[in-house]
């Protein structure tokens, strides 16, 4: 099938005022004659629900939260990237747009990317006039970074906390709109399954996670704002309930599933302390700019360590490697996310690790500690250390910091067209749930604009191009869609509950997170691969027929949740899968080992794949059609990144 | 570590509830509250029993959804959300005491479960300042100094939990109301519906039940993001502003 991408015509940066020009308006009188299903209130979902809210269109949104403001946006730390060039260091929409689309390993659209970055300017002017609290300097005005290593100081944030405040002015703008009447709010409420009718989005099936009720909601338009699926891989830095379940049955209902395989490793994390660990706690990595990443030289000094016969300060500097250094003598520690997180395996896989686990490596501070002072370290990164303490039971002021790669983000998601629209007619993705503007690799300070744009300054304008040619007639819940898919979904529970087999949720849970980080995480290979898509299988038909599930579906019931969570990321792990055998190349976050130079540094081959993935699902057990979308560059030379 | 666990277990809203002990072995001390928890659950699941139900999600700290009040304490011992507590604040052998947050405003819906819908309607009734998408000024166009802008930021770290709630025994929402009160009565953006902002959130605090404040202080000594009392202060000097003013629209 051709994917058509709607990127306007025209020079880069006249495309969106075209395109804003060109698309049709629904007339003011008119907007709430539509109305419209938003599925996720983090700052993607909230925001545009909000703004629908204003703009006079009814909304119902929903969350499986008992409160919208829990979305997991509310974690993130660092801050939100914006091209206002406030520092006056020569940033600038184009310098956002092309460190953006480098960043991303070329495997993003030009269009996407430079709308993103023109509206990344009005994105703070808005939580400014909220009331959100960003960090200032003695002048009054906005506090900037530089961030994630950027070469400008672009970066708006909030103490640590940029995303909890921008999720609550988010919230705010939402709450506002619940109180007008404009949006009804549905908390506690999973949705299950797309409903569509005559090819297009008309509504969703939700479970009332309280009573078990399954209900039918009808909409001119449908909205997923619902997520990354990180969870796939059991650990990761994502909430506990985050989820891919929305997006993977809107998928199983015709919409494509683009460039599943890329994933972001995180590497500064804290390392996992043992089987009973549930999730992963990431640490600013600021903390790069500070800490220097070492192991001992030796596996037998490694070895020590871990059964406790050495400790960090007992091995002198010369038995030390302080590997990204040695590596990478003009970025040292500060080489981008995935280099690190690749490097740290390396390391481990060697034998080095220094934890029980084996996989840790050394982020210490002892030298910066030395030069500024411990209160000018304190004054930096208290938080971080003091929470550091809090979750190890370490000093990092006196024992360096043990820290791991983790899951983080996931760039792919579900294929959207240049106005956000899924191929679906009326279905719409936004925010991490999409795979639109980041590529193979995201930036940091990136999610929480995009989640934004797209809710506050892209899709109130281009959801009206779509409703404008839709008739106001609204689908009654008793069509015959609406029933077929409601009974689908209690057949779904009602086998989920018969099962009655002798194998957790979490356990199932925890034999998919292994395979996929395994096989599919930090690095990969076509054996490998292969490996894990006949375990996976099998992971799946052992769940189908040994998972235990307790109680009823008409109360509330947390291992039915996670039950019908997890029979969601098994089949779209396998997707994963397919898609990084697929791309056997190496980009961003993605690398397969058969693609490498001779240094052992990530190789792209923009011949065969400069394409965005999309894979179109086929009904139970046949395999996924893969759909490309070729990308073409005009504005941008594509280079090969290197960080020696 | 052993550990023996008292938790209140509820089948649903109109159930009377009671509590049930369970013992538990091989814990680690570096697990956390919540992870010890899984272990139990995974366990109960095992012998057919149903888990025990709490809520929790982001397991970092700032999501505010859990919500335990263990031995006596809206999460624990520590100043820190349940998800932050590890075990090693605990001992060998201890007795530990986990009941959901007790307030009329916030009915238990299944064991640790509780229903916190009445701070998203206190949000609802005025915790906003209402600027629609776009045509807003320009981020720079109004300086706030930066001890008002830390002062705010430190008011809008609460994270909704109901902690405070749960510590007063009053079941007074003072703390969380006067925290959103505080942070927009402090910024400019704020200024235009201060008033009214002040009037609307404590009417709707009221309306949902929520008790009387008399200063005890234990919401702000419990509270995990250390919510200063300074803000109820400043509440009663909003509220009473507004409603002693002439202008008052």
């Amino acid at each position: 099938m051709k994917l058509d991408s709607k990127i306007p015509e025209g020079p880069l940066s006249e495309k969106w005022s075209k395109h804003k020009f060109n698309v049709k308006l629904v007339n003011p009188a008119n907007k709430r004659k539509y109305d419209i299903i938003v599925v996720g209130t983090g700052l993607a979902g909230a925001s545009a629900a909000a703004s629908f809210g204003e703009l006079g269109y009814n909304v119902n949104a929903f969350c499986f939260q008992d409160s919208p403001r829990r979305a997991h946006s509310i974690a993130a730390q660092g801050g939100i990237n914006a091209a206002k060039n406030y520092q006056n260091d020569g940033d600038s929409v184009f310098r956002l747009f092309y460190d953006t689309i480098k960043g991303g390993d070329y495997r993003s659209r030009e269009g996407n990317v430079h709308r993103l970055a023109e509206v990344s300017v009005n994105i703070i002017d808005q939580c400014v006039a909220q009331g959100v609290p960003f960090a200032r300097e003695y002048g009054g005005l906005l506090d900037n970074r530089s961030f994630g290593g950027a070469q400008v100081s672009r970066t708006f944030y909030a103490r640590g906390q940029t995303g909890q405040q921008l999720l609550l002015g988010a919230y705010s703008a939402l709450s506002r709109q619940v109180a007008n009447g404009k949006v009804k709010m549905h908390t506690r409420e999973e949705m299950l399954d797309l409903v569509m009718i005559d090819g297009k989005a008309r509504g969703i099936i939700t479970r009332n996670l309280i009573t078990g009720k399954i209900e039918s909601h009808s909409a001119h338009a449908v909205v997923l704002a619902t997520g990354g699926y990180g969870n796939v891989f059991y650990l990761s830095t994502n909430a506990m309930g985050s989820n891919v379940t929305a997006a993977w049955r809107a998928h199983k209902k015709g919409a494509f599933m683009a460039n599943p395989c890329f994933t972001q490793i995180h590497p500064t994390c804290i390392p996992v302390s043992g089987d009973h660990q549930s999730k992963l706690t990431l640490m600013s990595e600021s903390l790069r700019n500070d800490g220097r990443v070492w192991v001992p030289k030796t596996k037998e000094d490694a070895e020590k360590v871990r059964n406790g016969q050495l400790k960090a300060t007992d091995i002198p500097e010369d038995a030390r490697d302080y590997y990204l250094e040695r590596k990478y003598p003009s970025f040292g520690n500060l080489v981008p996310r995935d280099v690190a997180s690749r490097n740290a395996k390396e390391v481990c896989d060697e034998g080095r690790g220094v934890n029980k686990t084996g996989l840790a490596v050394y982020l210490d501070f002892a030298d910066a500690i030395k030069r500024d002072g411990e209160d000018t370290i304190k004054a930096k990164y208290g938080n971080l250390f003091d929470m550091y303490e809090q979750i190890t039971g370490e000093n990092p002021y006196k024992m360096p910091m043990k820290i791991y790669p983790a899951v983080h983000y996931t760039m792919g998601g579900l294929w959207v067209d240049y106005n956000l629209m899924t191929n679906v007619p009326g279905l719409y993705a936004i925010g991490e749930a999409n795979f639109s503007d980041h590529g193979a690799n995201r930036l940091g300070a990136s999610a929480l604009m995009q989640g934004l744009a797209d809710g506050y300054f892209v899709l109130p304008y281009t959801i009206g191009d779509y409703l404008s040619q839709e008739a106001y007639d609204k689908v009654s819940t008793d069509h015959e869609a609406f029933k077929t898919a409601e009974a689908e979904v209690k057949e779904k529970i009602n086998k989920l509950l018969s099962i009655n087999g002798t194998k957790t949720v979490d356990e199932f849970h925890k034999d998919l997170g292994h395979i996929m980080w395994e096989y599919c995480g930090m690095s990969r290979n076509e054996e490998g691969l292969k490996k894990a898509k006949a375990e996976i299988q099998k992971l799946k038909e052992d769940f189908w027929s040994n998972v235990k599930v307790i109680g009823s579906n008409e109360e509330l019931n947390q291992s039915l949740e996670k039950a019908s969570r997890v029979a969601d990321f098994i089949e779209l792990g396998e997707l994963m899968i397919d898609d990084a055998q697929d791309r056997s190349e190496s980009c961003g976050g993605h690398f397969r080992e058969e693609s490498q130079t001779p240094e052992g540094e990530a190789k792209r081959k923009d011949d065969e794949f400069s394409y965005v993935s999309a894979w179109q699902y086929n009904g139970p057990e046949k395999p996924e059609t893969l759909n490309k979308e070729d990308l073409v560059f005009e504005n941008v030379k594509l280079t090969q990144r290197s960080y020696k | 570590m052993k550990i023996k666990l008292k938790v209140w277990r509820q089948k649903n809203a109109s159930d009377k509830g009671n509590f049930k002990t369970y013992d538990l072995d091989d814990i680690s001390e570096d697990m956390s509250f919540l992870e010890m928890f899984d272990i139990l659950n995974e366990d109960l699941v095992k012998k057919n029993e149903d888990p025990i139900h709490f809520d929790h999600d982001c397991r970092e700290g700032i999501c505010g959804m859990c919500s335990m009040y263990i031995n006596g304490h809206p999460h624990g011992p520590k100043q820190t959300t349940t998800c932050q507590l590890h075990m090693r604040s605990f001992k060998d052998g201890d007795t530990i005491t986990v009941e959901p947050w007790r307030a009329k405003s916030f009915p238990v819906v299944k064991d640790l479960v509780v229903d916190r819908s009445s701070f998203d309607r206190v949000m609802q009734s005025g915790g906003y300042v209402s600027v629609n998408t776009g045509g807003v000024p320009d981020a720079n166009e109004i300086p706030i100094p930066k001890k008002i802008a830390d002062e705010a930021f430190d008011a809008a770290t609460c994270i909704g939990c109901g902690a405070c709630v749960a510590a007063c025994k009053n079941a007074s929402a003072m703390l969380f109301v006067s925290a959103k009160v505080s942070q927009l009565a402090m910024l400019p953006q704020g200024q235009v519906e201060r008033k009214s902002r002040a009037e609307n959130m404590v009417a709707q605090m009221d309306e949902e039940g929520f008790g009387a404040c008399t200063n005890t202080g234990a919401c702000s000594a419990e509270c995990p993001k250390g919510i200063s009392l300074e803000n109820i202060a400043r509440m009663n000097r909003e509220y009473l502003g507004a409603k002693a003013s002439s202008d008052n629209l």
